[in-house]
């Protein structure tokens, strides 16, 4: 990790009640969506998330831009406490951090222009002249790759990638720091993938943003990040930089993960040998004891099922510089 | 492979088209939703030209006793020789007037406890909610009966009557889209990037909530027209019976419906052209302010 510090997530938990009754209501359970996730995200620093769906991932996007008020765990952001800030405070954070969404159909209010769209956060925090947020509204759009005359036309009236081109420009409307892209390509064409991940790699080259890059496609992650962090129901069991996990992963469901993405060789492709995981992912509501993994470990099977698998829930720790795995075993894969 | 090429759509060099000039667009290709305009026009034609085109004033008792349609009397006269064609117009400008008001105002106070509801959720979204249910399982007419025996025979309380009866539907309506656009994408970017809770509810819900509200007020208001129709008919029209409304000016007719049938017909005629435009209106509305719904 190099640079300074800019996101420092700690023991974040995210947890949803499930409540029952019709007059009082009672919390019958809980699905602990996320369940004491912690990382770093440097100045300028692309961290790649992956994972399932349902491990948690977006919950972490949504705890960070404080759509969802996280139950417990801290989320530093240059000397603020995201977690626990209001008010003013988390008004002026909000600016700073932004976030760019998976559906580009979904993520575009039909009812507004383009212009009115991308201006909007200038509006709500009274940023210059409306004739200034005007050439701001013509800028952004000139950034991204699309006509400044396209201010005066409605979403509908574009494709796909056009679309997420102008969710990327009201995020970087305020001139963020950090921006929080949750699977920003995965609802769109692969040419048009190519195209909004080069986009999104040139803008962090040219106004030194920092992202944290949500995604369940390992390929598209590896492509962009600087480090990759995998999750799986609620926790993070391997961060390392990029280049380092793809050649040596060591938690068993990341081996696993990198043995099913093809590659485009056919001679190695033939020879590769596939991990394919049984079973399905654990209800985060009655999570099971111990590692959360144990229950469709491969290498747990292969070492004969070591009782400290099913007793006690393995920690991130350190194995080289910059490379954590949350496993007991992790040497043994 | 050129990339660059496909950024810039030659289709979209022509003229920006906004979302409500597209729906008025697929509106006028809808024949069925034209009909529903032409009988729209004529009623409202009827009822804001009334005094000019009208031959006789509404009680002008000139004419013979319950003679058939004739030049001078188009839809004929009635027991006291007045002009049932006059009557009529001027039955339509009561029917607009408390249509209209009924269904604007049952839908301010519909909207107002539908957008809290909607839009703040939690202890004050399951009250207003039971509340709007104990409303809706009282059937529209009874509640209308029931209102009009406590404040009196009248128009504004035929208007209150109506209004109080149809406000719930506007409420449910408007909530339920509330609830499904809270969790919309685009209603979180406004909290991402720091909207207030009055700026989200303004700007990004209510406008995307409008559309179902406009095509039920317009559905509404052809009901109304039948409520009022039928109020009159069950005697709790507007205080003064020689008032030219539809229901009372029927219940009149029917006692001579042996002799004279042409008048029930065009009084009847006239509700039903009124009623039917508005649906038609109202669900050629539905069709193309939301694409999606089409069969």
């Amino acid at each position: 990790m190099s640079g300074q510090r800019l996101l420092q997530v700690k023991d974040l938990e995210v947890r949803f009640p499930i409540r029952e009754g019709l007059i009082r209501e009672r919390t019958v359970a809980e699905v602990r969506a996320v369940d004491g996730v912690s990382f770093e995200v440097a100045k300028g620093e692309i961290l790649g998330l992956v994972g399932e769906s349902g491990c948690g991932k977006s919950t972490v996007a949504r705890a960070i831009t404080r759509v969802v008020k996280p139950t417990h765990g801290s989320i530093e952001f240059d000397g603020h406490d995201l977690a626990k800030a209001e008010g003013e405070e988390l008004h002026a954070l909000r600016r700073r951090v932004q976030m760019i969404f998976q559906d580009p159909y979904a993520s575009l209010n039909p009812r507004m222009t383009v212009g009115a769209i991308i201006q909007e956060p200038a509006d709500i925090y009274k940023v210059g002249t409306t004739a200034e947020r005007r050439a701001r509204v013509s800028e952004l759009l000139g950034l991204v790759g699309l006509d400044p005359r396209f201010a005066d036309r409605y979403p509908h009236e574009f494709s796909g990638g056009q679309r997420q081109r102008i969710g990327v420009a009201r995020a970087l409307a305020l001139n963020p720091d950090l921006v929080v892209a949750d699977e920003p390509v995965s609802a769109l064409d692969v040419s048009v993938q190519a195209q909004i991940l080069n986009l999104l790699a040139e803008l962090r080259q040219q106004l030194g943003l920092a992202y944290l890059f949500i995604a369940h496609d390992l390929s598209v992650v590896r492509h962009i990040s600087d480090r990759t962090a995998v999750m799986y129901l609620g926790k993070i069991v391997e961060v390392a930089p990029s280049i380092e996990l793809n050649a040596a992963p060591l938690h068993p469901y990341s081996i696993a993960l990198l043995s099913a993405v093809p590659i485009p060789d056919p001679a190695i492709e033939k020879k590769r040998k596939r991990i394919i995981l049984k079973g399905d992912v654990p209800s985060p509501t009655n999570p099971p004891s111990g590692c959360g993994f144990q229950t469709r470990c491969w290498l747990k099977e292969k070492l004969g099922n070591p009782e400290r698998c099913s007793t006690e829930s393995p920690v991130l720790r350190e194995t080289s510089s910059g490379h954590q795995v949350a496993c007991h075993f992790p040497e043994k894969a | 492979m050129i990339m660059r090429g496909a950024l810039v759509d030659p289709v979209m060099a022509s003229a920006p088209s906004g979302l409500w000039r597209d729906a008025l667009r697929r509106l006028r290709r809808n024949r069925l939703a034209m009909i529903g305009v032409a009988c729209m026009t004529l009623f409202f034609a009827a009822a804001i030209l009334a005094p000019v085109i009208a031959p006789y004033a509404s009680n002008d008792m000139s004419g013979p006793s319950l003679s058939g349609p004739s030049a001078a009397h188009l839809f004929g006269t009635d027991l006291l020789g007045r002009d049932v064609f006059s009557r009529v117009l001027y039955g339509a400008q009561i029917s607009l007037f408390v249509g209209v008001f009924a269904v604007v105002l049952a839908l301010i106070i519909g909207t107002t406890f539908g957008a809290i509801a909607g839009g703040y959720g939690g202890r004050v979204d399951g009250i207003i909610m039971r509340a709007t249910d104990v409303l809706l399982s009282i059937p529209t007419i009874l509640l209308a009966i029931g209102i009009v025996t406590w404040l009196g025979q009248g128009l504004p309380q035929l208007v209150l009557a109506i209004a109080v009866g149809y406000a719930p539907v506007f409420a449910r309506l408007l909530r339920g889209s509330l609830l499904a656009l809270r969790e919309a994408d685009y209603v979180i970017a406004a909290r991402t990037i720091g909207g207030s809770n009055s700026r989200i509810l303004m700007r990004h819900m209510l406008p995307n909530a409008l559309t179902p509200l406009i095509v039920q007020a317009t559905l509404v208001l052809a009901t109304a027209i039948i409520d009022i129709a039928g109020l009159g008919f069950l005697g709790l029209g507007p205080a003064d019976p020689r008032t030219p409304e539809w229901g009372t000016m029927l219940v009149d007719a029917r006692r001579f419906m042996q002799t004279a049938p042409h008048i029930v017909f065009f009084i009847g005629g006239a509700i039903v052209i009124s009623a039917i435009g508005f649906n038609l209106l109202g669900d050629g509305l539905r069709e193309s302010l939301d694409p999606k719904l089409k069969r």
